[in-house]
């Protein structure tokens, strides 16, 4: 089946089961590869996408889901002024080291500090709970959505 | 802090963040093939006919008859088959792979073989290995340790003897779950070939593909590609690997891709060895103990893979960080129908460390004394012999690093406060104090590992770092940069990292054993000082220097006795944990976690912060939730939904302090901190949930379940 949605901005049409996970869509068909698999399962937030702005894990999402929709990857996003704060975030705080994990909580931070400008550190292990990392024991991630909130909001 | 310490942005930041790193799954290979691999579903059978169906062109199957050199994975020995001959050893062994374009097709022609099995009687784990007759061990080793001015045995007037404990802890599997699972790939190229993937340890690799092809050594060629977590789950399983994509390209002709999905990872890869260990302590009239007899024995699974060493190393941490007059340990690790255990963080050590530290508290309490106070008048000082007779030559910190927790996290008020508190909801807190060996254990580095590091400097200023130790999210491609920087005095821009390749660096050993900073660092740091002095052969010439590794002078190691200094150096580090639980559910709840750690010299103090931290996280999850059980030989535990790893939520708040205490033998002081973030957690938690509910802990994870149960047999929680 044809399915149209927008990707990043950009108009696509792809050609699939509408059962097919969006994330081989997206990785396969189009080559986006900061989506990652982690687990498959929805348990890893791995592969997180913004559907219609709301957090998705695309691993578990058919594609037919995706339908006239808007799609934003981590590819996008990474162009906006608000990803280069999260980023440096980030990377302020150590919350990357193998980053295999990375581009899921960059998207889930970016869906929570739309909804949230300004959480709390409950809050913001609540809004990231979808998302697993092996690596950081998180608390470094949470000192960066926390800094990012802080300078999103002009502090 | 030394200057060296003050963290710097770590350059593979923002390429990760943007989702540009390219892991194995990202590369485009041109025109690759994929694989899939047949698994047994027997726990121990013999193979009596494999049927595969009339493949579609451009689908081959790859068995063992298709392995040009030996069919055996390269470890410490060759005992461990890449695909079975007649026997299938675990449920989840490969017994072949097919290869072909679509992984759709291949997995309906994996669906049609048909594999005749004979089944035969299996042993699964500890409990069936000890049930049986005669066990078969790999490994079996007797240690008597007497340290030298401490009465002997018979020294010792029986009299002055106040009691004895005899007790025994069970510790459970682990799997890794770093978040990118095992993948692979190779081509060949000419006469040629090329492995790429998720590994730790690109030599490993090498060797194990030169043993499987029965090529040279020069005809193969690994490359790191950009590794998502390993943990000691890519230092062994890699070479099996390997071993698959490397025979499927070879029979190809093509390039082969294998990516493992979570569930065929965790059902198939090596994970951490459960043990058993029983501990025998006597103390003294005094309030000291006396004598510790330790058996330790570990499931070594169907491949011996590195349970020696695994096991080696729970030994020599048998009595802790504790002055104990006399020792004997054993050890043993069984072969046992299901997947060959391997290489973990903390490396046997967190077992060790998890029964001799609850022994150390139910020692304490017999003795009617605080755990953490009992404890303190054990512990050893600068001086003191280790267990295997080596000496402590460098500072001891301990004293210092527990009074810092002890105030932070007011240790001395809350304890007896939580010990008296009745009702629904508990809170408890507990210690644990530990040390871990950096590097290899005894002479391994000099006889085995050989470390040889190289550096490149060009003409423009740019300096190349040749070793083969890989950036695996520990950080070790910034430390290793700051170290050559620092050491040369250039910006940290011009020092340039690449993922290894073997074609380009020489064998600088594996990324594993808290090593990588230590020893491989020191390497490059004395390659930085000869660099500084070398000139270039002719203008505009690269110049190279290389450096190789010389066992420090005062280590004496005897491996047939396993006596002298197990480890040149050792981190320490001391762990408080306060956690909340309740007596409906018996989830434990960590609240807070208070650490403070010597590690040397920090090389980069945010960096080495972010590797306790995720230690911590996966002792804690190591110690509460991470749960395999094998049930007829298969684990059942396969998703990560059903194994369950600490999320944001239920990692607490960690507080750190880093004591200085540099090290002659690390660069600017360093040693090693990889590891021994993971062996605080378990027992600190065991401690803690004694002190909430008043009972004696002997297992880990320690599941809701099980803590329901020694409430309601030891009459816990009054
Ligand atoms: S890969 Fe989609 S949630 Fe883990
Ligand atoms: S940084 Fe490795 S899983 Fe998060």
């Amino acid at each position: 089946m044809r399915i149209s949605f927008t990707v990043n901005g950009n108009p696509v049409v792809v050609e699939a089961e509408p059962l097919a996970r969006l994330l081989d869509v997206l990785r396969i068909d189009l080559g986006l590869h900061g989506v990652k698999e982690g687990c498959g399962e929805g348990e890893c937030g791995a592969c997180a996408v913004l559907l219609n702005g709301r957090i998705v894990n695309s691993c578990v999402t058919p594609v037919a889901a995706a339908a006239d929709g808007e799609i934003l990857t981590i590819e996008g996003f990474c162009e906006t002024d608000r990803y280069a704060v999260i980023e440096q975030a980030f990377s302020d705080s150590g919350g990357v080291q193998c980053g295999f994990c990375t581009p899921g909580f960059v998207m889930a931070t970016e869906a929570l500090l739309r909804e949230n400008s300004k959480p709390s550190e409950d809050e913001i292990r609540r809004g990231l709970s979808g998302n697993l990392c092996r690596c950081t024991g998180y608390n470094m991630i949470v000192q960066a959505v926390q800094a990012a909130s802080e300078t999103l909001n002009g502090q | 802090m030394s200057t060296i310490s003050r963290s710097i942005p770590r350059t593979d930041s923002p390429q990760k963040s943007a989702g540009r790193a390219n892991y194995l799954d990202d590369m485009r290979i041109a025109g690759a093939l994929h694989a899939r691999l047949l698994l047994s579903t027997r726990p121990r059978a013999r193979i009596l006919r494999v049927e595969t169906p009339a493949l579609p062109d451009g689908y081959v199957t790859v068995d063992h008859s298709d392995i040009p050199g030996t069919n055996a994975v390269r470890m410490i020995n060759d005992g461990w088959p890449l695909f079975p001959v007649d026997m299938v050893e675990y449920v989840g062994q490969p017994i072949l792979l097919i290869a072909g374009p679509d992984v759709a097709v291949i997995d309906e022609l994996l669906a049609a073989v048909t594999v005749e099995y004979e089944d035969l009687t299996p042993v699964f784990g500890i409990d069936g290995a000890e049930t049986v007759e005669d066990p078969e061990c790999f490994v079996d080793y007797h240690l008597e340790y007497h340290l030298e001015g401490a009465p002997g045995p018979t020294d010792q007037p029986s009299g002055d003897l106040a009691f004895t404990i005899t007790e025994t802890f069970d510790t459970g599997a682990q799997e890794h779950i770093y978040l990118e699972p095992q993948a692979m790939a190779a081509w060949c190229e000419g006469h040629r070939i090329t492995v790429t993937g998720s590994i730790q340890c690109p030599y490993y690799v090498h060797k194990a593909l030169v043993t499987v092809l029965g090529w040279d050594a020069d005809r193969i060629r690994v490359v790191q590609a950009t590794t998502g977590g390993a943990f000691g789950g890519k230092e062994d399983f890699p070479s099996v690997l390997a071993g698959y994509v490397a025979l499927a390209a070879h029979k190809t002709g093509q390039p082969v891709k294998l990516v493992l999905d979570r569930g065929q990872d965790i059902e198939i890869s090596t994970k951490r060895h459960p043990s058993r260990i029983t501990l025998a302590s006597s103390v003294g009239r005094s309030g000291l103990a006396q004598s510790t007899c330790a058996d330790i024995r570990i499931d070594g699974g169907a491949f011996e893979g590195l349970s020696s060493t695994v096991l080696q190393r729970a030994m020599f941490n048998a009595s802790g960080v504790y002055r104990i007059p006399e020792i004997s340990v054993q050890g043993q690790a069984y072969r046992t129908n299901i997947v060959p255990y391997g290489a973990f963080r903390g490396f046997g050590s967190p077992q060790a460390f998890f029964a001799s530290e609850m022994h150390m508290c139910h020692l304490a309490r017999k003795h009617g004394e605080d755990p953490l106070s009992f404890k303190r008048r054990h512990l050893v000082r600068q001086g003191d012999r280790t267990i295997t007779g080596g000496t402590l030559r460098d500072p001891v910190k301990m004293e210092e690093m527990i009074d810092s927790v002890l105030t932070q996290s007011e240790y001395n008020r809350k304890r007896p406060e939580y010990e008296r508190a009745t009702g629904i909801t508990r809170r408890g807190i507990g210690v644990s104090l530990f040390n871990h060996g950096c590097g290899f254990t005894g002479s391994g580095e000099r006889d085995i590992i050989k470390a040889r590091v190289k550096l490149r400097g060009h003409a423009d200023g740019k300096v190349e770092v040749l070793c083969s130790n890989v950036e695996m999210g520990q950080g070790a491609e910034t430390t290793l940069r700051k170290i050559v920087a620092e050491t040369l005095g250039v910006p940290i821009g011009n020092v340039v990292f690449q993922n290894p390749d073997t074609d380009q660096v020489p064998d600088s050993g594996p990324t594993v054993a808290s090593r990588t900073v230590m020893v491989v660092g020191g390497l490059l740091h004395t390659a930085a000082l000869k660099l500084k002095d070398a000139t270039s052969p002719g203008p505009g010439q690269p110049v190279e220097v290389e450096a190789n590794y010389q066992q420090p002078a005062e280590i004496e190691w005897d491996q047939s006795t396993f006596t002298g200094d197990a480890y040149p150096a050792f981190s320490w580090g001391v762990n408080i944990i306060e956690i909340e639980l309740d007596l409906l559910t018996y989830a434990i709840r960590p609240l807070t976690v208070w650490a403070s750690f010597d590690i040397g010299t920090a090389i980069d103090e945010r960096i080495v912060i972010g590797q306790i931290h995720g230690g911590i996280a996966q002792g804690i999850g190591y110690g509460t939730t991470e749960l395999l059980e094998v049930r007829d030989g298969a684990f059942q535990q396969r998703t990560m939904t059903d194994y369950v790893i600490p999320g944001s939520l239920d990692t607490p708040e960690i507080h750190v302090n880093l004591v200085s205490n540099p090290y002659h033998g690390g660069p600017f002081g360093a040693k090693g901190v990889g590891e021994i973030p993971l062996t605080g957690p378990p027992p600190a938690l065991g401690d803690a949930v004694e002190c909430a509910l008043g009972v004696e802990i002997h297992q880990i994870p320690l599941t809701p379940e099980y803590l329901e149960r020694i409430v309601r047999t030891q009459g816990g929680a009054q």
